[in-house]
């Protein structure tokens, strides 16, 4: 049984984290589905949002004691559903004759999606959500012939007013769960 | 605040988190470094490969329970410190690789002796810095040391560039560590411990699983005290040895693979194990899925990812292994405790059915075992021994007395042939007072013996015994058992080549050879006389020697045999 799991990793900022984060990954087998990183509201401090495969409970446990014992992991929250907002991004361009655009547009209207770029022949579109709103409108629009995509990779808040950034003393540190 | 070069200040801040002694090469890039070094008061032992150095590191490590330094310059010299490093990573051990890399402005242009070390080694030590600015460089040692040696100790690597050593900078010292990602839990939750006594108070069968983690955190007496508070069986890991003195009746010895009848069979029949500083190493376990079948497990790490990982815990206690033998100790004190006399005979009736075989005479040869064990029976008490890695290790590990803590220095996690020389070096400049003896094999004596020349020229008077089997010894013993007797590439020939005697003696060493059993006192008796040199003894001892016990690799711990096809039978009826 495989289960996915979100985790927020609040990191140092330094030169090299990336690749120790992706080595120790390589190294202990474990798999990433999409990552994402990026600055947060605190200086020198960035934040990866990994969503990770983890084939037990057991894994997913090593996976987060693993990633705390690097020097420059801070802290770690895993994202845990219904408690959590999640977005990924796509930007997609499709074929789009004269006679079909009108269709694609009521497509994108649906999706709440934005038309970004437009060709003679094809249309850009951008569409943000959770990871089954996105499945559902490729699927959607695929028929009219997909040119290029690019997927981003989840980002994800905990709902409330608590920050991962807010200074806590110790790192999570997690035991048989 | 003193104006300085990026070097100078590198010197002085290893000088002022307390080093005394670096092992070392220099090299293009780590030329700078190597100008104030000379005016030091750090003592450089300059070693003849980089992996000495690193081993030596270790050794120093480990003798002296402080922080082991090493040098070398960028490139080929830092890439020669690998397996050092990854030998202290496996087997947590703290020491600090300084190493040169190429100007900040040529990195990733592919310069003359260019490498991504800190890339290279991210998987193999327990942090890595890449100090690019003359500014940076007190900080980061500030921090290797700090990293090294807290928490579960490790390797730490500093890669200074060029520019930086040569760059000027400020000095101003002591700098705060800022290291908001680390920050390891020692003291263990005082509410686990007492669920732990509990547990232990309720069991039949406990045993005490003890390892590494005891040696580093030095925790001989608090284990001895819990064992007098709550007398049960205990079995030492390899890199436990000599943590509980294997005089002790309760003492079953070491388990695992090439473990004893009693200790595998202590681990196999238990009801709880209170597994302290252990990972529950493949070599330990054997087949997991069959190992320890009906033990509840408390286990006790610093590192909380060793809990869980091999073996999942009914009781995780993350602390120091002294904090939390001390604590344990104080809550057994309130508790009433059933009498194990039963269980215990029953291990000891193993013990004396099975005992550790110590080889037959054979062909007349010398058997190793024997060597080893009179070794351990002449040296001083306070000896540090010190091994390679294959069956003199093994034989080692049972055969010496063991009966002091903190006196055994072995590559366990690893594996490092080429360990036992270099590792001894470091123990010695650590503790030049006590004697210090090396048993090696002649496979790994070849791998690391140029470190004798860096003894004989620096004053450092250690002991090697050559177990000079002429065969990879461990090796051909799985060829013998596994691979039909077909003995590929195993042969060394070292009864032509090298001469260990000519070759210890051109290396400025004594060498002395004992070929039969009345030699062997003799040669001890001289090699324990020297002192103002090194010495290399080879004991030229029989090809077929094999390690008993063992335990087929991926079998069951159940499948142990004392000798070649001879099973032990466990008496169940009692238990």
């Amino acid at each position: 049984m495989s289960t996915v799991i979100t985790l927020s990793v609040l990191v140092q900022n330094n030169p090299g984290v990336l690749a120790r984060i992706a080595g120790l990954f390589a190294r202990r087998g474990f798999n990433i589905e999409s990552l994402s990183v990026g600055p947060t509201e605190r200086e020198g401090y960035s934040r990866i949002t990994l969503v990770v495969d983890s084939r037990d409970a057991n894994t997913a446990e090593q996976i987060t004691k693993q990633l705390n014992k690097l020097v420059e992991v801070v802290k770690i929250t895993e994202m845990e559903k219904g408690q959590t907002v999640r977005r990924e991004l796509i930007l997609v361009k499709v074929k789009a004759t004269a006679s079909e655009r009108g269709d694609i547009l009521a497509l994108v209207d649906t999706f709440r999606g934005k038309v970004v770029d437009v060709a003679a022949d094809a249309l850009m579109i951008e569409v943000t959500g959770k990871f089954g709103k996105i499945q559902a409108f490729l699927e959607m629009i695929a028929p009219y012939g997909i040119k290029e995509l690019v997927q981003s990779g989840s980002v994800a808040l905990a709902r409330g007013s608590k920050a991962i950034t807010d200074r806590s003393r110790d790192k999570t540190i997690r035991v048989n769960r | 605040m003193t104006t300085m070069t990026g070097a100078q200040s590198l010197v002085k801040a290893l000088e002022s988190v307390g080093v005394e002694v670096a092992f070392g090469i220099p090299g293009g890039q780590v030329l700078p470094l190597f100008d104030p070094l000379f005016d030091s008061s750090i003592r450089h032992i300059l070693v003849r490969h980089e992996q000495g150095a690193a081993h030596a590191a270790e050794g120093y490590a480990m003798a002296t329970g402080r922080v082991g330094v090493c040098i070398a310059t960028s490139g080929p010299g830092a890439t020669n410190l690998v397996t050092g490093l990854a030998d202290a990573y496996m087997d947590s051990v703290p020491i600090v690789a300084v190493t040169g890399q190429v100007p900040s402005t040529a990195i990733g242009t592919d310069a003359f002796q260019e490498a991504d070390i800190r890339g290279i080694t991210f998987p193999i030590t327990k942090h890595s810095f890449l100090v690019t600015r003359a500014e940076d460089i007190p900080q980061a040692i500030a921090e290797a040391f700090h990293i090294a040696s807290t928490g579960r100790p490790g390797p730490v690597l500093v890669d200074v560039t060029k520019d930086a050593l040569n760059g000027t900078t400020q000095w101003h010292w002591p700098i705060p560590i800022e290291l908001p990602g680390y920050k390891p839990t020692i003291t263990p939750h005082s509410r686990q411990v007492a669920q732990a006594a509990r547990m232990i108070a309720e069991a039949s069968r406990p045993v005490l699983y003890v390892g590494g983690g005891l040696v580093k955190a030095q925790a001989a007496q608090a284990l001895a005290a819990v064992v007098d508070r709550a007398p049960m069986p205990v079995v030492t890991t390899l890199m436990g040895r000599g943590i509980f003195p294997d005089s002790h009746d309760l003492n079953f010895g070491m388990p695992g693979m090439h473990g004893t009848v009693a200790a595998v069979g202590a681990l196999q029949k238990a009801d709880l194990l209170i597994a302290v500083g252990v990972r529950f190493d493949d070599r330990v376990t054997g087949d997991k899925a069959t190992f320890a079948p009906g033990a509840k497990v408390i286990h006790c790490d610093i590192d909380p990812a060793e809990i869980g990982k091999n073996r999942v815990a009914d009781l995780p206690i993350v602390g120091d292994a002294k904090l939390m033998l001390t604590d344990l100790e104080r809550h057994l004190a309130d508790l009433e405790l059933p009498d194990r006399s039963e269980w215990i005979e029953y291990l000891a009736n193993l013990r004396r059915r099975y005992p550790t075989w110590a080889g037959d005479k054979g062909d007349g040869a010398l058997q190793p075992q024997e060597v080893i064990r009179r070794i351990g029976q002449l040296a001083p008490e306070d000896t540090i021994f010190v091994t390679g890695v294959g069956q003199h290790q093994m034989w080692s590990a049972h055969f010496l007395p063991h009966d002091q803590p903190y006196r055994w220095l072995t590559s366990g996690g690893a594996g490092t042939m080429g360990y036992c020389v270099p590792a001894a070096m470091g123990a010695k400049v650590g503790c030049p007072d006590t004697m210090v003896w090396g048993i090696d094999g002649d496979g790994c004596f070849q791998m690391t013996n140029q470190e004798l020349t860096t003894c004989a020229l620096n004053q450092i008077p250690i002991k090697i015994a050559v177990i000079n089997n002429q065969v990879l010894g461990m090796v051909r013993q799985w060829q013998t058992l596994f691979y039909n007797e077909r003995y590929s590439n195993s042969e060394l020939h070292t009864d032509r080549y090298p001469d260990f005697v000519k070759l210890a003696e051109a290396m400025g060493c004594v060498g002395l050879r004992a070929t039969t059993e009345e030699e062997v006192d003799a040669v001890l008796a001289q090699a324990m006389m020297i002192n103002d040199r090194p010495v290399v003894v080879e004991f030229v001892v029989q090809k077929n020697a094999m390690v008993w016990p063992m335990v087929p690799a991926g079998t069951s711990n159940e499948e142990i045999n004392y000798a070649r096809d001879m099973a032990p039978t466990w008496e169940e009826e009692d238990l």
